[in-house]
């Protein structure tokens, strides 16, 4: 087994390390080092989009990085969107729209689409299914998760173009 | 006719938010993978690469020698404890880890368990595996040839046959076609895919040796049924199982089965004394769990000269793979496949089917449908648009011709089921309407002037869901009724306890919303709870729709028992005669003196503080329901396509489902089955397919290669719906969250040939890739 190193991370706003083998996935660091398991594993070809967190700003599928390559970064998984007890709009456009059914690839739609709403404050229908083309729902067919999304950024003071 | 109750009760037709999303959309779900145990190991599965090879030898020196490992389970080793082998859900017996000879790829050879995932994973490549491989059967058509291994040498039948099946009057079939003026025939393969829920299957196996019990958390879609046949199977008392369903990440009939990896992690458990966890990766779930379809179907219609049906024959040949692991509780080897008669009255049928061995994957199991329900319903949709084609008119005409009209319900098939009711005509009207069929007709007349390729594909769908009536459903001799436990508190809230088990379906709110209807006592206050065998009451689990008509019939009927009770409570405060009483929603009150009532809080108080004299204390009722029929929801569906002439490429324009289950619980739930189950559909009719090159090999094994829609593909889909009530289910419900995944491969791929029908074009096999269309198009010499 190789030298476990070092690996520190901010996550959700607080300070994490732990010693882990280098070939840890980042995912199961979150998961099973962390403790935060409301990120899912859903295939092991980095399809699915399940694991998707946000590192540094940007989504990144965890399941696609080794541990030690996010030492040092900031992280934000579905555990650190609520804020002072109070739902992200995206969780309760989620929750108001019935994006979500069996709720295994709802952390990581909400990742993507919290991403998407940084970058992009009034997406159109178009600019949403793109912007979650990197997460698969097997039980919504994305309609009521596109107008989740949508709920959420009329919320937050874009709304559609 | 359902009593309208308040948003703030949320009875039957409020589209009420759904209850267990808060902690979904938090991160806090309690997946199998979730469960988290003190002192936990993992188990790593040893997979053959080979389809047919008799084992050798297995070393595991090199593996056991890894530090780390806990233990390595071989076949020999369940063979001692007389496991090797186990029962499947059909008539067969499938190898928990292989003995003798493997039979497919990704077949289970030897279970690994190490003190953590990345150790089993590894020592599971140093378990060294000498194979000598055998002459593969991939083909079904070459299944029964001499010169083909014979796959099953534990069989006393040294045949790859494994059943003939046969229904309906076969002579006077045959007569029909003798005399028939016009015929149509269409031979559709409906491919092997597999469901493919975004959670795999897995399981936690905590044996504890101080008090002899075993609980097993399990991605199962019938937690009680499983610990039956864990107790039956494992010689383990039912007493010291204990079943838990956690949240399910899907589950699409996936998780019906019992499969190798669940054996094996009870039976490291038991070794170890040490809770177990396997979680298979999405490849062995794709290469090794139920599959679905693999039907390869020919379909013959007779017809008058006006189009009127009058026959219709069905021989079909169905690849079970290497064991017949069809998970399916009917009497029938093909499962409900006798549905296929469809919407249409005629007098004359015969269907046989053919279940063959072939050296693939196990299964055959209900992918988001009745069993064999969506092969049927495709294959006869298919098939009428064969016959329009042949007759030279609108299918929509021929449809309208044979539908059953409304005043023959029940209406007994030719088949032999008695089909609860339906409104054929006006669904297809309203569907009609809602696309503006004329219209797209004279477009597509004008794009074909012009070379532009479109097409209009419909499908009018019957469903038959709810397993089932006892006498024709069990799960090894367990007979298919569901059950529901209600008690009510003192303060007036209440719990629900089901033999079901939601994997994203919204029960945890649908149940309530009944219970809300029934009582009066508002959804939220109604706590629902499934999938722990400890605490719920026995029941068959959810699958091919039959949690509302079944589970959801017995809620009702708990509720109502509750109510009688109530009832006499009522009267005793009221000082008057039951029958003095009457009910609405919520509150007894005296006939003709509305203001003097008892609402079910106070009388659920009075229930355990001021009862009448010799009455039991407590307000609960549970009920065991045995559903009379089956329920037969339906629709019509309409796909408009637009055909990318350089590319094959298939754009789907829109899509108009109009869905009838009956009176509705939650619209909006209702609407989000539709639109998930379309999805599917789409999936199945351009994407999915589970195929094996000419060594057995598997293709679509991965999501690298077995394509499942993004958002980007996935249209907006048009949802409506009519309401025909069952008239047999105490709320007049009917199942639906397989409906669009039954009803909808058809009208794509009716879509698609309609666009190509002009080019003499009258079936293509799914999914209908861009490849397969482009291909038809350079030969029709349409592209260079």
């Amino acid at each position: 087994m190789a030298k476990k190193q070092l690996v520190r991370v901010k996550v959700n706003g607080h300070e994490r390390q732990a010693e882990v083998e280098p070939r840890l996935l980042l995912v199961h660091f979150i998961r099973e080092v962390l403790g935060l398991r409301g990120t899912h594993v859903g295939c092991d070809t980095s399809h699915c989009g399940a694991c998707t967190v946000v590192l540094d700003g940007k989504t990144v599928k965890s399941c696609t990085m080794f541990a030690p390559q996010a030492d040092g970064c900031e992280l934000l998984t579905v555990e650190g969107l609520m804020r002072n007890g109070t739902l992200h709009p995206l969780q309760e456009g989620f929750k108001e729209e019935h994006g979500l059914q069996c709720g295994f690839c709802t952390p990581g739609m909400l990742m993507s689409s919290y991403v998407l709403l940084q970058k992009n404050k009034k997406p159109t229908e178009e600019d949403i299914r793109w912007g979650i083309s990197g997460n698969l729902c097997r039980c919504t067919g994305y309609q009521n998760i596109v107008k989740a999304v949508l709920y959420a950024a009329a919320k937050m003071g874009g709304g559609a173009k | 006719m359902i009593h309208p109750t308040t948003p703030e009760v949320g009875g039957m037709g409020h589209s009420i938010k759904r209850k267990e999303d808060l902690r979904f959309i938090q991160g806090k779900g309690n997946y199998v993978d979730d469960v988290h145990l003190p002192d936990m190991v993992y188990g790593h599965m040893v997979r053959s690469p080979y389809a047919h090879a008799r084992l050798k030898s297995i070393n595991t020196e090199k593996a056991k020698a890894h530090p780390g490992v806990l233990a390595i389970i071989t076949g020999e080793d369940l063979a001692k404890a007389n496991l090797a082998w186990m029962p499947t859900l059909y008539f067969d017996k499938q190898m928990v880890l292989a003995t003798g000879k493997v039979l497919f790829q990704s077949q289970e050879v030897a279970f690994v368990v190490a003190e953590d995932r990345y150790t089993a994973a590894d020592a599971a490549e140093l378990v060294d595996v000498e194979y000598e491989e055998l002459p593969v059967l991939v083909d079904p058509h070459k299944a029964t040839d001499p010169t083909s291994p014979i796959l099953r040498e534990d069989r006393e039948e040294k045949s790859n046959h494994i059943f003939h099946w046969e229904v309906g009057d076969k002579a006077a079939t045959d007569k029909a076609f003798q005399d028939a003026a016009v015929k149509a025939n269409v031979h559709a393969i409906f491919q092997r895919c597999h469901p493919a829920p975004l959670e795999t299957c897995g399981c936690v196996a905590d044996f504890n040796r101080a008090t002899g019990r075993l609980t097993v958390y399990l991605t199962s879609q019938a937690p009680h049924a499983h610990r039956t046949l864990f107790a039956l199977v494992g010689g383990i008392p039912e007493n010291n199982i204990r079943v838990i369903s956690p949240d399910i990440g899907g589950g699409f009939g996936n998780k019906v089965p019992i499969y190798p990896g669940y054996v094996c992690s009870v039976v490291a458990s038991l070794t170890l004394g040490r809770p177990v966890k396997w979680i298979e990766t999405r490849s062995e779930n794709l290469q090794s769990t139920g599959f679905a379809r693999d039907y390869h179907m020919t379909a013959e219609l007779a017809a008058d000269k006006d189009g009127k049906i009058q026959a219709l024959r069905v021989k079909t040949l169905a690849d079970h793979g290497a064991f017949n692991a069809a998970a399916q509780p009917t009497k029938f080897p093909a499962g409900l496949f006798s549905i296929c008669t469809g919407a249409y009255d005629y007098p004359n049928a015969f269907c046989e089917v053919d279940g063959v061995y072939t050296n693939k994957a196990p299964g055959g199991i209900a992918y988001r449908c009745s069993f064999r329900v969506t092969e049927a319903a495709y294959l006869i949709e298919r098939a009428v648009d064969v016959l329009a084609r042949e007759l030279k008119v609108d299918p929509v005409e021929l449809r309208e011709k044979n539908f059953i009209r409304p005043e023959q319900f029940p209406y007994k098939s030719p088949l032999g089921w008695s089909f609860d009711s339906g409104n054929y005509q006006a669904a297809m009207d309203l569907a009609l309407k809602k696309v503006g069929y004329a219209e797209l007709r004279k477009e597509q007349e004008e794009k074909r002037k012009k070379g532009e390729l479109m097409g209009i594909g419909v499908s009018s769908f019957v469903e038959i869901v709810g397993a089932g009536p006892a006498h024709t459903f069990d799960i090894v001799g367990i007979k298919m009724f569901d059950s529901a436990e209600i008690r009510v508190h003192p303060t007036g809230k209440a719990i629900c306890r089901m033999g079901t088990k939601s994997q994203g379906q919204g029960h945890e709110t649908t149940y309530a919303q009944i219970v809300a209807q029934e009582l009066g006592i508002p959804a939220a206050d109604v706590l629902v709870e499934e999938g722990d065998t400890d605490t719920a009451p026995y029941g068959l689990g959810t699958y091919a729709s039959r949690s509302t008509p079944v589970s959801g019939a017995a809620t009702a009927v708990a509720a109502r028992k509750i109510r009688e009770k109530a009832k006499k409570i009522a009267a005793h405060l009221l000082e008057c005669g039951e029958e003095d009483l009457e009910w609405e929603p919520g509150k007894f009150f005296v006939k003709g003196a509305p203001s003097k009532a008892k609402t079910i809080q106070e009388i659920a108080f009075a229930a355990y503080t001021n009862l009448p004299q010799g009455m039991e204390a407590g307000l609960e009722a549970v009920d065991y329901y045995d559903p009379p029929n089956l329920t037969f929801p339906f629709g019509t569906y309409i796909c408009v396509v637009d055909i990318d002439k350089g590319t094959g490429e298939v754009k789907v324009r829109r899509f108009v489902a109009v869905d009838d289950c009956g009176n509705v619980i939650n619209p909006m739930i209702v609407d989000g089955q539709i639109h998930g189950g379309l999805t599917e559909g789409l999936a199945i009719a351009f994407m999915q397919q589970i195929d094996y090159d000419e060594n057995g090999n598997v293709q679509g094994g991965s999501f690298m290669d077995y394509l499942l829609p993004t958002a980007v593909e996935t249209p907006n889909w048009e949802t409506d719906k009519t309401c025909t009530p069952s008239p047999h289910h105490p709320l007049g419900a009917k199942g639906v969250g397989e409906s669009p995944n039954v009803g909808s491969p058809a009208a794509f791929v009716n879509a698609v040939v309609d666009a190509l029908a002009h080019l003499g074009v009258r079936h293509i096999d799914m999914p209908v890739t861009p490849w397969k269309v482009w291909t038809i198009l350079k030969e029709k010499g349409v592209v260079s």
